[in-house]
């Protein structure tokens, strides 16, 4: 696209984070098509072709397509892959490759229902994949959108992390949001680039072979190698953590939720505020890291919280921890494919009013 | 405005087509007591035409679906009664058809019929706000990659220019450029400008044939 910027555009979500991700100054897209994301991967199958040193590669497989993105990455390319919620799966051992060999990548989950091959229609069930991640002691930075807008702009961020502490990080959505159509600013501002001196670029007689493994067979080494990751690790949980207040300056009731479950509960607390009750929320940006900081203070003034999520009960467990159980955390969700209604989740605000739990 | 017995909306991907395939289905309804919608999507997975299957059929419009439509079953495939709005010659027929080529693709069966009979519209829906066919290239790309895809020449434009719930008056004003120019490339009439029923009022007399959408409610709408 050549024309004005500041003009909006109407787009999926799925198309959005293909034309931010090349904005963001990615030229190589390895994938495989899953509903409820393929219009990602045929965006890039129409875009990428056309630009200069642009490579799209439909995968015989997902497992194929993460190899091929470490493959890159190790050049020092900026390189992405995406699916839904049972590909991601098959993705998995590469993303533990990814970790253990340091290297950046910008992996999108537009999750759907599951487990096994599930159904097609949206869902959060992956957040415990997303934040846990799948062998070995490693983090993935992961970015919840709630909106089109923003699936652009956490697209350009999501690949600057990458890039700023050797990760990957996620960018994790759903159907809906792969899905609706809205209108969007694709003015994203100047893309923050960084050197790569570790990358294989060939060493040109001036220095020692850069080499990329995750493999050690010395425990010494390999405790190092960790213990080294974890204090970048930190480093990202004390700079990173993102987060959205919404009506938290008098809420007696703490409602936390991301993604397009955010959208549905900012509906239900001002339906709660018409009535009198005193909702907010806290919609993490970054789940991982997780604004455990922000909570943990609510967790003070408020009553009670409400995680709302499209899963049997995950993003709970992080709400509880991060506040210490300090306050009933009541969970109000929908899974398989279904959306909580504006009305569950009031049902579950005035349920958590009703607690008459002690205000701190 | 005049319409014919089947009438097809085809285009870009995401340009509006299920919203004014429809609207124009209950167009013809109001005039006409034989009427059927075929959802021809093979590539949404969500937000279709059977979305509205209900209140059409509660109007007494025959629609025809994908069993599988808006289902967890992720099957691409027609029910075999799409082929009753060929044979069918006494029944009003609207065509939503799937995006892109790909979408088009599904069409190819039905083709022979419906150049035989001769009494059809093929409409290429475009929206300038889409950024594959913001410019007139793009949109000419599509134009001839449907045209390949399913063998059936369009035979005019809806010119649905829109940023969804933002849309201006102004901003569909400005699109009239976009849509002569269009037209002025493919050699096409513009047969309507369609808009969300809230902005008719203020655009009214100032487009010609200008069509006023109510928006398909969406289940999952938040």
């Amino acid at each position: 696209m050549s024309e004005d910027m500041s003009e909006k555009v109407l787009m999926k979500g799925n198309e959005a984070i293909a034309e931010a991700a090349i904005m963001a100054g990615c030229r190589h897209y390895f994938g495989y098509p899953i509903t409820p994301q393929t219009e990602l991967t045929a965006y890039m199958a129409k875009r990428l072709p056309k630009m200069e040193g642009g490579v799209f590669l439909q995968a015989e497989s997902e497992i194929a397509a993460i190899n091929m993105v470490i493959g890159v990455s190790s050049a020092g390319k900026r390189v992405m892959t995406s699916s839904s919620s049972p590909g991601i799966s098959l993705k998995g051992e590469g993303l533990s490759y990814l970790a253990g060999c340091d290297l950046p990548a910008f992996v999108v989950n537009v999750q759907r229902g599951g487990p096994g091959l599930g159904g097609i229609q949206p869902s959060q069930s992956d957040y415990f994949q997303a934040t846990r991640g799948t062998h070995g002691d490693y983090h993935t930075i992961v970015l919840a959108p709630d909106s089109v807008q923003e699936m652009v702009s956490l697209t350009v961020k999501g690949f600057e992390l990458a890039d700023k502490y050797r990760m990957t990080s996620m960018l994790l959505a759903d159907g809906t949001l792969g899905q609706m159509m809205e209108p969007v600013s694709l003015d994203v501002g100047e893309i923050k680039t960084f050197d790569k001196p570790w990358a294989t670029t060939g060493t040109k007689m001036q220095r020692p072979n850069n080499i990329i493994n995750s493999l050690s067979l010395i425990p010494e080494e390999l405790e190092q190698w960790n213990m080294t990751r974890f204090e970048r690790y930190k480093v990202v949980e004390e700079n990173e953590v993102m987060y959205e207040e919404y009506m938290m300056d008098d809420a007696e009731i703490c409602l936390v939720s991301f993604g397009i479950t955010a959208r549905v509960s900012k509906n239900a607390i001002n339906e709660a505020r018409a009535q009198g009750i005193k909702a907010g929320m806290i919609r993490p940006i970054t789940l991982w890291p997780f604004p455990k900081k922000a909570l943990c203070e609510a967790a003070d003034k408020v009553k009670a919280f409400i995680s709302v999520e499209m899963s049997m009960g995950q993003l709970i467990e992080d709400v509880e921890l991060a506040t210490r159980c300090k306050k009933p955390v009541l969970l109000c969700n929908r899974c398989g494919g279904v959306i909580p209604s504006p009305q569950n989740v009031m049902d579950k605000i005035v349920e958590a009013n009703n607690l008459g739990g002690e205000k701190a | 405005m005049d319409y014919r017995r089947i009438t097809l909306f085809a285009g870009h991907y995401g340009s509006g087509k299920t919203n004014i395939a429809v609207n124009w289905t209950k167009y013809i309804a109001e005039k006409e007591s034989r009427v059927t919608l075929a959802d021809m999507d093979i590539v949404n997975p969500y937000y279709r035409a059977k979305d509205s299957a209900r209140e059409l059929e509660d109007m007494g419009i025959r629609v025809i679906s994908s069993f599988f439509a808006n289902s967890n079953v992720d099957l691409p495939a027609l029910p075999q009664d799409i082929y009753s709005v060929i044979d069918d010659k006494s029944r009003y027929a609207v065509l939503d058809v799937g995006g892109d080529d790909r979408g088009a693709l599904a069409l190819g069966r039905l083709v022979p019929g419906i150049l035989e009979e001769n009494s059809y519209e093929m409409l290429l829906v475009v929206n300038r706000f889409r950024p594959l066919t913001r410019d007139i290239d793009g949109i000419m790309e599509v134009v001839s990659e449907i045209e390949t895809a399913c063998r059936l020449p369009f035979t005019a434009i809806v010119n649905n220019s829109n940023l969804g719930a933002e849309t201006t008056p102004e901003d569909v004003l400005e699109s009239m450029d976009y849509a002569n120019e269009v037209s002025r490339r493919t050699g096409l009439p513009i047969k309507m400008t369609t808009v969300e029923k809230g902005l008719f009022d203020s655009l009214s007399g100032r487009i010609e044939n200008l069509f006023p959408l109510s928006l398909q409610k969406r289940p999952t709408e938040t």
